[in-house]
């Protein structure tokens, strides 16, 4: 009997606010030590936290957005425990009643799609860092991170290995930026990640013992650690052995996860509803301005291009990646009139390839779907090859310009002219009689040589189409 | 001049018959003389008394004064007072220099009163009795052998010592009303959300509310005035339009419906505690007023369900002292776990970790459904109590504790023995309602007791009207406690 | 019902108190003593009764998200046991 991998992911967002959760403090990162750490954030004695209308109307979005029941009255609790980089001793968070309950996640994995559950989403405060640097044998807290509004979305155990849970967190990841609650920096810790990682034999029913992995700051990272949290857990069932339930941190240098607390410790949260919150109550009107603010969203856009733009599931889910990329793909559509499959395959092809060379965000790229649109409208007309597109889209690249401008300037117009492509045969031809009589004597790859020599002949400028027809009719 | 009212006091500084200056000096002369004895304050700023007195005769040469412009005050210290040590009458807090204002004392600040010191206190209002403080007991200034209640018994003991002619206090089960009564003046507690939190540091987050300690209605209506008032950075501050408690004071007890609860008469009051205030029911009757036999069936699980949800409140609350921040820190330990648990066992005294220890208990894995839910359900019982008698009554009378003062050292021994002196007191932060305590006459021992009256939520103007009007006409509130005479 | 010491024990290491062999025991009779006052509760009929948890029936007020708090890293810090370059020191933490 198989195993089988059983994956749940508890994902922490930050809420793309201005100020924390429960003060007035700046979120913006990378700031020196403690000088985004208002009172509140430090718990001085006395202080009190009061909400950020911005950080509920995003978790509202987000519930919107993934269908999930938006919690007309939720609580804030305090899960209480002691530690330095929790300066009131608990962390406020929403236990038994969260702002959003169920949901989904749709993505596609492998051209299928997939649609994975949400249990919850819940809003709640990070906490600050622990700096582990050497001062004098202590640790350094940096509390300008704590009070930052988190929504921990919890998704069901029901991700089946590692490949989907990283396909299931790539889709929220993209979902989370797409609708503008999150700016999606892992980097940062702006989106973070644990994974539930259990196994069972696949005809069991109930779920094996989960072992909760943290610090997967990558999904690259997530993968590898679910990989080695599935094998260890399957050769420990196999050598008779039991898993026990415990949190695990991944260690990227070893490859490996390893036990994360001790059992001495078995925590107890003691959670209660917080006395100095009110219960939150999210009006109708909030409800359905939320609603209508919400954008088309990534898997309903990415099914349009399909059917809109005839487009393989493959390359739709590629330009609904992020929106930018699928506002772009719909700019270019419309500016350039032509085949939404030559647009996709610029767009998928040497736009992100120059892109990724140049770690540029699309969002930011200096060939406006206008600027690249003239470019696709001169090669679907002919006047220039493929290859001088390329070096079209360079020059645009670093120096800006229009299509038009460019292909006069650098004289890169493909020879569509009879006459002058005629002439360079001829020269093409006399110069290689030996290409010529291979092909005669039926060597079919002779031609293809002929017809590069012509392109070379003509510095890549003769229209390939018309240069190969001459070519034939004078070889007879 | 120090046995005056905020009120004459108010009308001498308008009328020039005496300047902030001068009545500041003549406060601070009396806490030197008087505070070895009975420890009332535990910080006393006498520059900065005296350069706030300074600045609100300036302030009212130039015609910008109000009524307690000039006015020295006395806060419990227990309030962040920004540069001055809030100590929360714990070693936790020894050397603890806020950084900012509370809101009550920059409303207070604002008004152009004089901040005379900071008072003594059971640690982090943990207490009934002035005991528990890191600083020394305070003692009653009746019978200095005496407590004088608690937890804010240095506050009312400076406004019964006229050592202040008024002082705030904090109230989560009773410490406003029952040091009151204990040292003949008044106190009020006001309703939930009516005063800010900000800046006083949490007990009982759900039921704390600090308030006004005077030695008249009057008096606590003119300190309530500058007290109550919407405040953003509280979460918990009701939002409602700013009220003149001192203009609205002309009760007519005519119309007055007064409700006696069989419970607050029953077993266990003192004879000389229930013979005063069946005296003052008497009056009431006499003017006019019209009595209601009232039921309170749960109020007696106050104390129970009190005892479970207050230190459940602060077992977390209190979690923010680690040492970590401010506040105290262990000298020696061996590692992080070891840092915390030396820093909070030497930094708090026994109450505070005995009531940490329950609180962290009642909500632990497995008893939070026994015991803090439950409280939760019963405390929603005793408030409907209290909705059900204001449909057949406008307030209610009784006892403010069931004894005047004890004996220093009586009830360290056994904290239920401490805890039922609260049992009067407990239900109306329970249910959120504003409750007074004023004095209404001596046990044969000569020792003040106190008359509570308890309102419907917001209804602050009806009680101190009451109040005022029996004032009017008796004058338990004006006597000087002998052992500190004028 | 009646704390055990290690009952207590638990509870102490939970809220990060240390108890000294010598107070145990008269600290396990005064938390036995007010968890007898408080049994009583365990009694009352509580059927359909919803908890309380705050004294008023009110909502959750919003504040606008403005970053409006200045940094006064240095004020707060002069209260603080131990700082270095910014930063509150703690005996090092351990994961
Ligand atoms: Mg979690
Ligand atoms: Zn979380």
């Amino acid at each position: 009997m198989a195993w089988e991998v059983v994956v749940g992911i508890e994902t922490h967002a930050q809420l793309a606010t201005k100020s924390k959760m429960f003060s007035g403090a700046s979120t913006a990162f990378g700031a020196a030590p403690n000088t985004q750490a208002a009172a509140v954030d430090i718990a001085l004695p006395g202080v009190l936290p009061v909400a950020n209308r911005a950080a509920i109307e995003l978790a509202i979005r987000f519930g919107l957005a993934v269908k999930g029941a938006i919690n007309r009255r939720s609580i804030f609790a305090r899960k209480n425990y002691f530690y330095p980089d929790l300066p009131k001793g608990y962390q406020i968070s929403q236990y038994e009643s969260p702002i959003v309950r169920g949901g989904e996640i749709r993505f596609t994995l492998n051209d299928a799609e997939r649609v994975v559950r949400l249990t919850r989403a819940h809003l709640e405060e990070d906490a600050g860092k622990s700096l582990h640097e050497d001062f004098h044998g202590m640790t350094g807290i940096d509390l300008n991170r704590a009070g930052t509004p988190l929504l921990e979305i919890v998704s069901e155990p029901e991700l089946r290995g590692a490949k989907e849970a990283v396909a299931y967190a790539r889709a929220l990841h993209a979902l989370v930026m797409w609708i503008g609650i999150c700016d999606g920096n892992m980097q940062e810790g702006s989106f973070r990640c644990d994974a539930n990682v259990s196994v069972k034999k696949t005809d069991e029913k109930g779920l094996g013992t989960r072992c909760e992995i943290k610090n997967l700051n990558s999904f690259r990272f997530m993968e590898q650690a679910i990989e080695f949290e599935a094998k260890r857990q399957v050769e420990l069932l196999e050598d008779g052995g039991q898993v026990e339930q415990e949190t695990r941190l991944y260690d990227p240098e070893r490859g490996e996860t390893r036990s994360m607390r001790t059992k001495e410790d078995a925590q107890d949260y003691r959670y209660f509803p917080d006395p100095d919150l009110l219960p939150l109550v999210v009006p109708e009107q909030l409800l359905s301005e939320i609603l209508q603010g919400l954008p088309e969203l990534p898997d309903v856009r990415r099914e349009r291009f399909v059917r809109e733009y005839a487009l393989t599931v493959y390359d739709a889910g590629l330009l609904t990646a992020s929106r930018a990329a699928a506002d772009y793909f719909e700019a270019l559509v419309k500016a350039a009139g032509v085949e939404p499959k030559l647009c996709a395959n610029w767009q998928t092809g040497e736009l992100s390839a120059v892109l990724n060379r140049e770690e540029q965000d699309i969002a930011t790229c200096p060939v406006s779907p206008q600027m690249l649109a003239g470019i696709l409208r001169r090669i679907s007309d002919g006047t220039i090859s493929g290859k001088a597109a390329k070096q079209v889209f360079e020059v645009m690249w670093k120096l800006g310009g229009s299509a038009d401008e460019i292909i006069e300037r650098d004289g890169l117009r493909q020879v569509s002219d009879a006459g002058a492509i005629e002439k360079l045969v001829d020269e093409v031809l006399a110069a290689n009689a030996r290409l010529a009589a291979d092909y005669r004597s039926g060597k079919e790859k002779a031609f293809n040589a002929l017809v590069g020599q012509v392109m070379k002949a003509s510095r890549g400028k003769a229209n390939p189409v018309q240069a190969a027809e001459a070519l034939r009719r004078k070889l007879g | 001049m120090l046995n005056a009212t905020l009120a004459e006091l108010s009308a001498a500084l308008a009328a020039k018959r005496t300047s902030s200056l001068e009545l500041t000096r003549a406060c601070l002369e009396r806490i030197e003389r008087l505070d070895g004895t009975l420890n009332a304050f535990i910080t006393v700023d006498e520059a900065r008394a005296l350069e706030d007195a300074r600045r609100a005769d300036a302030r009212r040469a130039q015609g910008d004064a109000g009524r307690l412009t000039g006015i020295p005050l006395a806060h419990k210290d227990i309030l962040c007072t920004r540069g001055l040590p809030t100590t929360c009458g714990s070693k936790m807090l020894a050397k603890f220099v806020s950084p900012y204002d509370a809101h009550v004392i920059e409303r207070f600040d604002a008004a152009g009163a004089v901040l005379l010191g900071k008072c003594n206190m059971d640690e982090f209002a943990m207490g009934s009795s002035s005991e528990t403080s890191h600083f020394g007991p305070v003692r009653n200034p009746w019978d200095a052998r005496l407590v004088p209640g608690g937890s804010s018994g240095g506050s009312a003991t400076a406004v019964a010592a006229r050592m202040a002619p008024a002082a705030t206090g904090t109230d989560t089960g009773g410490s406003i009303r029952q040091p009151a009564a204990l040292t003949g003046v008044c106190g009020l507690k006001p309703t939930y959300g009516l005063v800010s939190r900000y800046g006083l540091v949490a007990f009982a987050s759900s039921l704390d509310q600090a308030g006004p300690i005077g030695k008249s209605a009057e008096d606590l209506a003119l300190m309530l005035e500058v007290m109550a008032g919407f405040d953003p950075r509280d979460s918990t501050s009701v939002d409602r339009p700013q009220q003149r408690y001192s203009q609205e004071l002309d009760l007519d007890l005519k119309s007055l419906r007064i409700g006696l609860p069989k419970e607050y008469f029953g077993e266990g009051i003192e004879p000389g505690v229930r013979r005063a205030v069946e005296e003052a029911v008497r009056w009431f009757a006499a003017q006019g007023a019209s009595t209601v036999e009232l039921e309170l069936p749960n109020a007696r699980l106050g104390v129970p369900v009190y005892y479970v949800i207050a230190p459940a409140e602060a077992s977390s609350n209190l979690s923010r002292f680690d040492g970590v921040r401010y506040g105290h820190r262990a000298a020696e330990f061996a590692d992080l776990i070891d840092m915390y648990c030396r820093t909070r066992a030497e930094g708090f005294g026994t109450e505070v970790k005995q009531r940490i220890l329950v609180g962290t208990y009642v909500l632990s894995h497995g008893y939070y459904d026994a015991y803090y839910l439950q409280a939760q359900k019963v405390r929603r019982l005793i408030a409907r109590d209290f909705d059900l008698a204001f449909k057949k009554c406008d307030l209610i009378l009784g006892p403010t504790a069931p004894s005047t003062a004890f004996a220093i050292g009586a009830k360290t021994e056994d904290p239920v023995q401490m805890y039922l002196n609260d049992i009067f007191t407990i239900p109306a932060p329970l249910a959120g309602l504003p409750a007074l305590s004023i004095p209404c006459g001596f046990d044969e021992r000569g020792l003040p007791v106190g008359l509570q009256l308890t309102g419907a939520h917001f209804s602050e103007a009806r009680l101190l009207g009451a109040a005022h009007r029996y004032q009017q006409a008796s004058d338990w509130h004006l006597r000087v406690p002998k052992e500190t005479p004028l | 019902m009646s704390l055990s010491h290690d009952q207590i024990r638990r509870i102490a290491r939970l809220a990060r108190i240390a108890i000294a062999p010598g107070e145990a025991d008269a600290l396990a009779a005064r938390l036995n003593r007010v968890l007898a006052l408080v049994e009583e509760l365990r009694a009352v009929d509580t059927a359909g009764i919803e908890p309380m948890a705050h004294a008023l029936e009110v909502v959750q007020r919003l504040r606008p998200d403005e970053a409006t708090e200045p940094d006064r890293h240095e004020l707060y810090q002069s209260v603080a046991p131990a700082v270095q370059d910014g930063l509150y020191l703690v005996p090092k933490v351990i994961e």
